[in-house]
């Protein structure tokens, strides 16, 4: 503890570069002779390449190169890959099309990527990339993935007929159709998941150089796991081994799940690199942005639950038909499946699940994990369904749901995740006092008598953090482990590096990795610095996303302190003659217990590395490595509740309250977690209300630029009101669960469900646009 | 951006010299848009005369209620203005409206009419303060001036180098922000001047802004919000695309000529 230890608001360390300009991200690397790359790409959703002409290109002023396709696939350069195996109900393996880095004969989106130019410039690269000259076949396009679904659709992947990529399935079907049939009542709805573009406010980018002299490669990159990186980019894409491929991720401005990825820019810039000698640098701009880095969400889904007499659930149906683009994204599989349909028991209990679900491709950017991944689908879907059911039962939202709450732990869902900790009504309780739940009646007529409609929902999400235990991803089809590493090295003169595999883009882990940190050892933070991103510096890793890096990354930190502590105690027990079980560590220094004998920590480091004087046998040095691999996910879950008034002449959303009540377990830095929150809130805002992307029927990107493309800005944000009920997780060691998409995931559904209650029905979509409520409120009329 | 020749003109006439020795030269301004248009490889002229450092092209000028803005003003001295906003509140409010802090410090008046994009706002309000637009050749009415999207009546080489108004005995202006860029999804300036009712629409119009009679006729006998009620709001000349469909943005062009007029007083 302490004012730098576990639970302190300590101000982030980070921030003093970031906020004056300082941080050093990807694009603002420079090396030596290095040139600049710009990407010539499909201006067509599908289409044959006939033929590629760059005569005039190479010809251009400061062109050094353009380079294509053929020339990457006659080197050897793989094709990228989706990384998470499933399988179809029938039991054959999930159909992935080809996707090669640089598109060979066939491009199937706009933005696919065709050919690279490498010139002295970005501006003469670009200018000789207008000048690549290709003949094209344009060939019928499908965007929807109903529609790529229907029969006689366009055919996108010869592997994959009618498109369809799998059609999975989880859960009990025929106990699912039996309580249907025996219900007192069954709610039925269709639920529609909009597509997002991530948008992270630093474009991706990257920076390929080969060292001849070494035959070695050094990749900089916009990623939230350069060692996974690293791994792909070595054992599927043959870029190079692993021991002559270093992958850095400096300071990378957000992710969102968009950076987990390898793109084909990193594969291509770096055999670039190579083909011409030079180091090649890309950064993409905010349109290529909208059109590459992969997007999110696009289900739609139909629903039936199932009531007994007592307004109990007794079974869940779920058939989702999910759109994953052009290609297979990196982990895009495992999206709508197991990160999906395994959290569709939400925080009830409920006897029988079943979910279908069919993956299909389109003529649309590849669709994957974007911040919540899965979790937001399945916890839109319940909390809009169990909405329309309390409506429709004549039952009050927050009854249905004590109803039905889990409430003794552990809890085994009928769809794999087994429940270890969590007080839903806490949540519900504490979210509903502070959103004075019961005057509502009263602030709704006062709001009628203004003209306006007030409506108020809520929404009770849980999620799956802390991914993974690598053998049970592995039994469902992961291609990697999901522990990660750490070590912990003291200096000699007791400074502290900790090297970690997670990665931080946002998240604060300088600050809160060094608490941890400064807290088990009672030294100032400032003595503390963390390292990571660095296939060099860092031993390995599995990096950032789905919430991991407290649960996972800063549990394998406590296993490296425990060696580190342990070793510093028997060096400390001998420098003082006394005995190794009666040592503590407090406020820097290894005391005696019960005496007034103690050895400050730099001695301790000292005498380990000078090792004049250590116990009989012990290796000199202070340093240990270890990995962590988690037993169990985390289990965050929560109550949101939203509040909204609506203009009825021009069907405007005015946010007038939200309240977050989370159970995140136990928190090391409350005022980052506030942080995420408020973070993750915007963006279940920006889905609920204002983002959306849309192609037209050609494969064309409409919303390709923030004129088109609604974020949420800060006034279209309230204050939130946020509260915490925390259960230990009781599966890692510092019993955390995980912050960071909660906000995304608990969100939209809450909005919604607000909004419907304002227009007095259930017709609404997301993004409920004024537009959008305004004619939804026509219908009322 | 393509390659471009920047110059900066001293005077009008520097101005007018320098772009009729560059043909495919464009005149900048706040370059609020023709800048961004650039970067996208949209547009690529030749040449660029920058208006903004010749100093008679710059400021307020009241003379009893007539109005004169010189057309490199930019949009935040307009909305500033106290002496303006003492006879003209309407025309402030607009300007402090457009577009964000940085717009507001670089974009100017006559670089938007120039421009006329159909969502932005001077449009609806010149057109609706039946303004005069004036020129390095000539004067024109607000009426002629605006003739469809992204279309007026400059000649080749013409430059706006002021517009100048009688202040209204009353005027309003309300607009509805497109979602995405908040440009005007719709937007209605009101007033009564001493030439009539005038009230003009701008993010709305097919062919960019324009006057809506009916509103007009129905405020001359009564202004007042009410007064627009029963007044039809034909949708068929209205924009459609993916944030508002015509009926919506129907809808939305008589909320704002109320609020408008309410506004107004």
């Amino acid at each position: 503890m302490g004012v730098e230890g576990i639970g302190a608001r300590v101000t982030r360390k980070e921030d003093k570069r970031f906020l004056t300009g300082k941080g050093r991200y990807t694009d603002d690397m420079t090396v030596p002779g290095m040139k600049y790359a710009y990407f010539v790409r499909s201006p067509y959703g599908h289409a044959k390449i006939r033929n590629i002409d760059a005569t005039a290109a190479k010809a251009m002023p400061g062109v050094i190169d353009v380079l294509d396709g053929k020339q990457l696939q006659a080197d050897g350069i793989g094709n990228l890959i989706c990384g998470w195996m499933i399988h179809s109900k029938d039991g054959t393996p999930m159909k992935m099309g080809a996707w090669h880095p640089l598109a060979v004969d066939t491009v199937r989106y706009v933005g696919d990527a065709i050919a690279i130019v490498v010139a002295d410039s970005s501006g003469e690269a670009r200018d000789a990339a207008e000048a690549v000259v290709i003949d094209y076949e344009q060939l019928p396009t499908v965007v929807e993935a109903v529609a790529a679904l229907a029969p006689g659709a366009p055919q996108i992947h010869p592997e994959a007929p009618g498109n369809l990529i799998f059609d999975w399935q989880i859960g009990e079907s025929d106990a699912v159709d039996k309580a249907i049939a025996a219900a007192a009542h069954v709610t039925e709805i269709e639920i529609l998941n909009n597509r997002l573009s991530p948008n992270p406010m630093e474009p991706r980018a990257t920076l390929g150089i080969y060292d001849t002299a070494e035959d070695h490669y050094t990749c900089y990159t916009t990623s939230q796991n350069p060692h996974v990186a690293r791994l792909v980019m070595s054992a599927f894409y043959n870029v190079a081994p692993e021991n002559k491929l270093r992958v850095i991720a400096p300071d990378v401005g957000g992710g969102f799940g968009s950076k987990i990825y390898i793109y084909p820019e990193e594969i291509i810039c770096l055999w670039a690199s190579k083909k011409t000698g030079v180091p090649v640098k890309w950064t993409s701009d905010r349109t290529e942005a909208f059109l590459t880095d992969a997007h999110g969400r696009d289900h739609v889904s139909k629903v039936k639950m199932a009531f007994d007499a007592n307004n109990r659930i007794t079974a869940l149906k779920v058939d989702t038909i999910a759109n994953l683009g052009a290609y297979m994204s990196l982990f895009s599989s495992a999206v709508p499946t197991y990160l999906y349909a395994t959290l569709l028991s939400g925080q009830y209990a409920i006897p029988a699940i079943h979910a279908n679900v069919r993956t299909v491709y389109t003529n649309t950017v590849p669709v994957d994990a974007y911040r919540g991944a899965g979790r937001p689908e399945a916890t839109y879907l319940l909390e809009r369904t169990m909405e329309t059911a309390a409506r429709e039962l004549g039952v009050s939202p927050a009854e249905l749901r004590r109803t039905n709450f889990i409430r003794t732990f552990p809890y085994q869902t009928p769809v794999i995740m087994n429940y270890d900790a969590g007080d839903y009504e806490a949540s519900l309780n504490a979210a509903m006092q502070a959103a004075d739940w019961n005057g509502f009646a009263a602030r709704r007529t006062q709001s009628e008598a203004k003209g306006k409609k007030r409506g108020i929902g809520m929404s009770c999400y849980i999620e799956a953090c802390g991914i993974a235990p690598s053998a049970a991803v592995g039994s469902l089809g992961a291609g990697v482990g999901l522990w990660e590493s750490a070590e912990v090295r003291v200096n000699a003169v007791g400074t502290i590096e900790v090297l970690t595999g997670s990665h931080s883009h946002g998240q604060g882990h300088e600050t809160t990795f060094a608490q941890l940190v400064a807290g088990r050892l009672g030294v100032p933070i400032e003595s503390i610095n963390i390292v990571h991103g660095d296939t060099d510096k860092v031993q390995m890793g599995m990096g950032t996303y789905g919430s991991r890096s407290g649960a996972v990354g800063m549990s394998a930190v406590v296993k490296a302190l425990d060696k580190v502590e342990a070793k510093a105690k028997k060096i400390a027990a001998h420098l003082m003659e006394a005995s190794e079980e009666d040592i503590v560590i407090e406020n820097g220094e290894l005391k005696v217990a019960g005496t007034d004998k103690s050895v400050p920590w730099f001695q301790v480091a000292l005498a380990s590395y000078t090792a004049h004087n250590l116990p009989s046998g012990m290796e000199p040095g202070l340093k240990e490595t270890a990995f962590y691999d988690p037993s169990n996910f985390t289990f965050p879950a929560g109550c949101y509740i939203a509040e909204v008034e609506i203009d009825p002449d021009t069907g405007e959303t005015d946010i007038v309250q939200f309240v977050a009540a989370d159970d995140f377990g136990n928190i090391i830095n409350p005022m980052i977690v506030e942080g995420q929150v408020h973070g993750g809130i915007a963006q279940g805002v920006g889905q609920a209300l204002l983002e959306n992307v849309q192609y037209d029927a050609n494969g064309q990107l409409l919303t390709a630029s923030y004129m088109d493309y609604a974020m949420p800005r800060a006034d279209d944000l309230p204050s939130f009101t946020l509260s915490h009920q925390n259960t230990p997780c009781p599966s890692n060691p510092l019993g955390i669960k995980g912050c960071g998409e909660a906000g995304a995931i608990g969100s939209p559904p809450a909005l919604i469900n607000a909004i419907t209650d304002a227009i007095g029905h259930n017709k609404l979509t997301m993004p409920a646009t004024p537009m959008k409520v305004w004619q939804a409120l026509q219908t009322a009329h | 951006m393509y390659a471009t020749s920047y110059h900066r003109a001293s005077s009008v006439e520097d101005a007018v010299r320098l772009k009729s020795a560059n043909e495919e030269g464009k005149y900048l301004s706040g370059g609020m848009t023709l800048i961004s248009t650039m970067k996208q490889r949209l547009a690529a002229p030749s040449d660029l005369i920058d208006l903004r450092h010749i100093p008679t092209l710059r400021g307020i000028s009241i003379d009893g209620r007539k109005v004169t803005i010189g057309a490199a003003t930019p949009h935040a001295d307009v909305a500033a203005s106290r002496e303006l906003a003492a006879i003209c509140p309407a025309i402030c409010k607009l300007a402090g409206h457009i577009g964000d802090p940085h717009v507001r410090h670089m974009g100017t008046i006559g670089g938007s009419i120039a421009n006329n994009d159909p969502a932005a706002d001077y449009p609806a309000g010149l057109l609706g303060l039946g303004a005069t637009i004036v020129t390095d050749r000539r004067s024109l009415s607000a009426d002629d001036f605006f003739t469809g999207l992204f279309e007026t009546a400059l000649e080749e080489g013409e430059m706006v180098t002021s517009v100048t108004f009688e202040a209204p005995e009353k005027a309003g202006y309300a607009k509805f922000n497109n979602p995405a860029s908040r440009f005007a999804m719709t937007g209605v300036f009101a007033a009564k001047t001493a030439g009539g009712i005038r009230v003009a629409v701008t993010g709305a119009g097919a062919s960019g802004v324009f006057r809506h009679p009916g509103f007009e006729q129905a405020l001359a006998s009564n202004w007042s919000a009410d007064a627009l009620s029963n007044v039809a709001v034909d949708a068929s000349n209205l924009m459609a695309d993916m944030h508002a469909n015509a009926e919506y943005r129907a809808n939305l062009v008589k909320v704002m000529a109320k609020r408008a007029v309410a506004s107004a007083g």
